[in-house]
């Protein structure tokens, strides 16, 4: 195990740093907004002591990285494969056009995560929020699986504005006792049946292990799923010249 | 049904004398204008189906066929012109949004065509290039302006990562999607061959595709088909598309009809669903975003390929290049209003955006007096059609242009302008199999090839006339042009003298 005391240092040589090290364990103490951390790599468990800066694990490609605090915006930005696992919440755009991999969140995350995620056969990305996404969540949501538990909204929806807008693929599970109050004509709302429950069982139970929390409790709870009307939303809006 | 308003555009003329019912026209008519009728034992039309693509006419063997605009017309009316009276038509018909593809066809001024080139007379000789050398070589990428020396006082030689084009040509984004497997193959194979870039578009890039790298530019854009790190280390520098000349301001998007068994594997996404690209990237909300995003894929590229944004020419095009010339990119792209695109919203093709001249003349003059000219390299396309506008664009400030409608000419377009329909009868805008087999992309990469190799030939004289032999020495050099029948407020922005001056 390799550890970093990071400190004020500039984020290129931090990451280069990282990128040469060849030890599978990492841990980075002391960071302070350094960006980019994680960009694009591979095979390694990289552990952050502290708040890693913008566009942490973008691109990932098959790395898992733990904070244990907060991370800030673009976190899993174009994520190909691995786990970012956040104590904490996130900022903006987490997952944005995330490809694969999973991100777990134990508390909330900001606005328009998980835009535009999309899955192809195995590359099936899971972002699980703990307690409350901002607005536009999952816009232009074209495959893949969000997950936001509400565990602090006492039953209302654990989302902001416009969840979903655009959405042409993928499934959005909000546990939640009421919906959210402008969801677009392009998604349709149902209670999640066994079967909904059964494709995230996995991923659920990674995650209620990951944080201490009781799966079966969850479970017990209603949950809404979001899915696109239609995967093909433009068919019918051209004429041609 | 309905009554149909809409008269045939095309008509198409056979002369009965000339054919021989060899039905080489209906087979090749994915349209299906032709058709041969027993009874009558002869080839008869649907004229109405004609997209006016001269498929049919370029084979028939015996040119027994020719293709004429409808002289049908409505009562004059220089206000409601024919184009506008069917449009609404159409509009009140479908309701739908009027779809167009490639540049627009509308009469705006062409300042390539309002320029003129200087040449050498008595007082400095012109120059050869049969018989002395002449350097087209242009490397794209941040230029230090500063010398470094190690504390040994030894030089430091070590430079931010450049392209290296022979000629000053590279070709334009296209997606895998838009343009068939043997259209990117030509194109790639090309410019393996020349020694330049083509761009793979927002499409990903096809596994076969991948040998051609070192000449391959990777493109980002806001859908991010097809992006992982093994992509964006295939290529020779990413570029992140921003806008198109096309159609700025709006996103794209690919139909699910489009997106069959290898499309869906390029991209990473189901078959048969659209393929949606945002407007913005949602990632990108201000140039601060934008650098966070250059870093990202510097990082993710272990700082050894250039970045390129590339941004549609629109008003404040000299203050936006004035921000990304700050945000860490190596290159700026800007495409000009009157670029093509496989398909696009005829009313933003035809209205928005401004001419890439203009475009590259401010930008161009803003770096200079901000002093971060050589932060960046400028690259400009949007109608590039020939040596000449190449020549132009260099000395107007340009490092290197960008074609994609000169090089689809090249592959055997005949900008019918139908692409968004997919059913290209030249195998380029297609991806119907039967269709996409038509373009042999050893002669389609031959014809490219032959194209630029021709420019280059035709940019050497056009040097050698100036008495110029390095193509930095044409760089930005607005003395090399003069206006002909422009304003004063025109030749300001070019910043050039009217011819006589």
């Amino acid at each position: 195990m390799t550890t970093i005391d990071v400190g004020s240092r500039a984020f290129d040589e931090l990451n280069k740093e990282i990128r040469a090290c060849t030890d599978t364990e990492l841990v980075l103490n002391n960071v302070q907004g350094q960006r980019y951390i994680g960009c694009a790599l591979s095979r390694r468990c990289i552990t952050i002591e502290g708040t890693p800066g913008n566009a942490l694990g973008s691109y990932l490609d098959g790395c898992t990285i733990i904070v244990n605090g907060n991370a800030q915006d673009a976190t899993g930005d174009t994520m190909n494969d691995g786990r970012i696992i956040i104590h904490g919440s996130c900022g903006d755009a987490t997952g944005y056009s995330m490809r694969g991999g999973k991100i777990f969140i134990r508390d909330s995350a900001g606005y328009r995560s998980g835009i535009h995620m999309k899955a192809y056969e195995e590359k099936q990305p899971v972002i699980i929020i703990g307690d409350r996404a901002g607005s536009f969540l999952g816009e232009y949501l074209a495959g893949g699986t969000i997950i936001v538990l509400g565990l602090h909204q006492e039953g209302k929806a654990p989302v902001g504005y416009f969840c979903g807008t655009g959405m042409h693929g993928g499934k959005i599970y909000l546990r939640c006792d009421t919906l959210p109050s402008d969801l677009p004509q392009q998604v349709s709302a149902s209670d999640a049946t066994p079967e909904d429950f059964a494709e995230i069982s996995e991923s659920l139970e990674d995650y209620c292990s990951t944080f201490a929390l009781d799966k079966e409790a969850l479970l017990s709870d209603h949950f809404f799923v979001l899915r696109p009307n239609s995967s093909t939303p433009y068919k019918m809006l051209y004429t041609n010249v | 049904m309905g009554i149909n308003y809409l008269y045939p555009d095309f008509e198409v003329h056979r002369d009965k004398d000339k054919c021989i019912n060899c039905r080489v026209c209906e087979r090749q008519c994915a349209n299906e204008v032709h058709a041969f009728d027993k009874e009558l034992n002869r080839m008869i039309a649907d004229d109405s189906k004609c997209v006016n693509c001269h498929r049919c006419v370029s084979l028939c063997p015996t040119h027994a066929l020719k293709i004429v605009k409808t002289d049908h017309h409505f009562k004059e009316n220089a206000n409601w012109k024919g184009e506008v009276i069917q449009d609404i038509y159409r509009q009140a018909e479908s309701g739908g949004v009027l779809l167009a593809s490639m540049g627009t066809p509308k009469d705006y001024p062409v300042y390539w065509d309002k320029m003129l080139i200087n040449a050498s007379q008595v007082t400095n000789p012109s120059i050869d290039p049969l018989r002395e050398p002449m350097e087209t070589r242009t490397f794209l990428g941040q230029k230090s302006t500063k010398i470094k020396r190690d504390d040994q006082g030894r030089l430091i030689t070590t430079t931010t990562p450049q392209l290296s084009l022979n000629i000053p040509i590279m070709f334009s984004a296209m997606s895998y999607g838009s343009i068939s497997y043997n259209a990117h193959k030509s194109l790639a194979m090309a410019a393996q061959e020349l020694g330049i870039f083509y761009n793979t578009g927002e499409g990903g890039l096809h596994e076969d595709f991948y040998q051609y790298g070192k000449n391959t530019i990777v493109q980002v854009a806001s859908g991010r088909f097809g992006v992982h790190p093994g992509y964006l280390n295939a290529g020779a520098a990413i570029e992140i598309k921003m806008g198109q000349g096309a159609k700025p301001g709006i996103g794209g998007h690919l139909p699910g009809s489009k997106i069959g068994e290898d499309i869906s594997k390029t991209r990473m996404i189901p078959e048969h669903a659209d393929a949606i690209s945002p407007a913005p990237h949602h990632d990108i909300y201000s140039i601060e975003d934008l650098r966070q995003l250059v870093f990202a894929l510097k990082e993710a590229t272990a700082y050894t390929k250039p970045i390129i944004v590339k941004v549609a020419a629109v008003h404040n095009i000299s203050a936006i290049a004035s921000g990304i010339a700050r945000s860490g990119a190596d290159i700026i792209a800007i495409d000009g209003f009157r670029g093509g695109t496989g398909a696009a919203p005829a009313r933003t093709r035809d209205n928005v955006g401004i001419p890439i001249e203009l475009a590259l003349a401010s930008v161009d003059s803003r770096l200079r007096q901000e002093g971060i000219r050589n932060n960046v390299s400028l690259v400009v396309g949007g109608s590039i059609r020939s040596s000449a506008d190449v020549i132009k664009a260099i000395a107007l400030g340009a490092d290197a242009i960008y074609v994609a409608t000169s090089a689809l000419l090249a592959l055997g377009c005949h900008l019918c302008r139908t692409c968004q329909n997919g059913k290209c009868n030249w195998g380029i805008a297609t991806q119907k199999p039967e269709l996409v087999k038509r373009l042999n992309p050893e002669v389609g990469s031959q014809r490219l090839v032959n194209l630029i190799t021709a420019w280059e030939h035709e940019i050497k004289e056009m040097m050698g006339g100036m008495g110029i032999n390095s193509i930095e020495a044409l760089r930005g050099n607005r003395l090399m042009l003069r206006g002909i029948g422009l304003n004063e407020t025109e030749l300001q922005i070019l910043g050039i003298s009217h011819a006589g001056q």
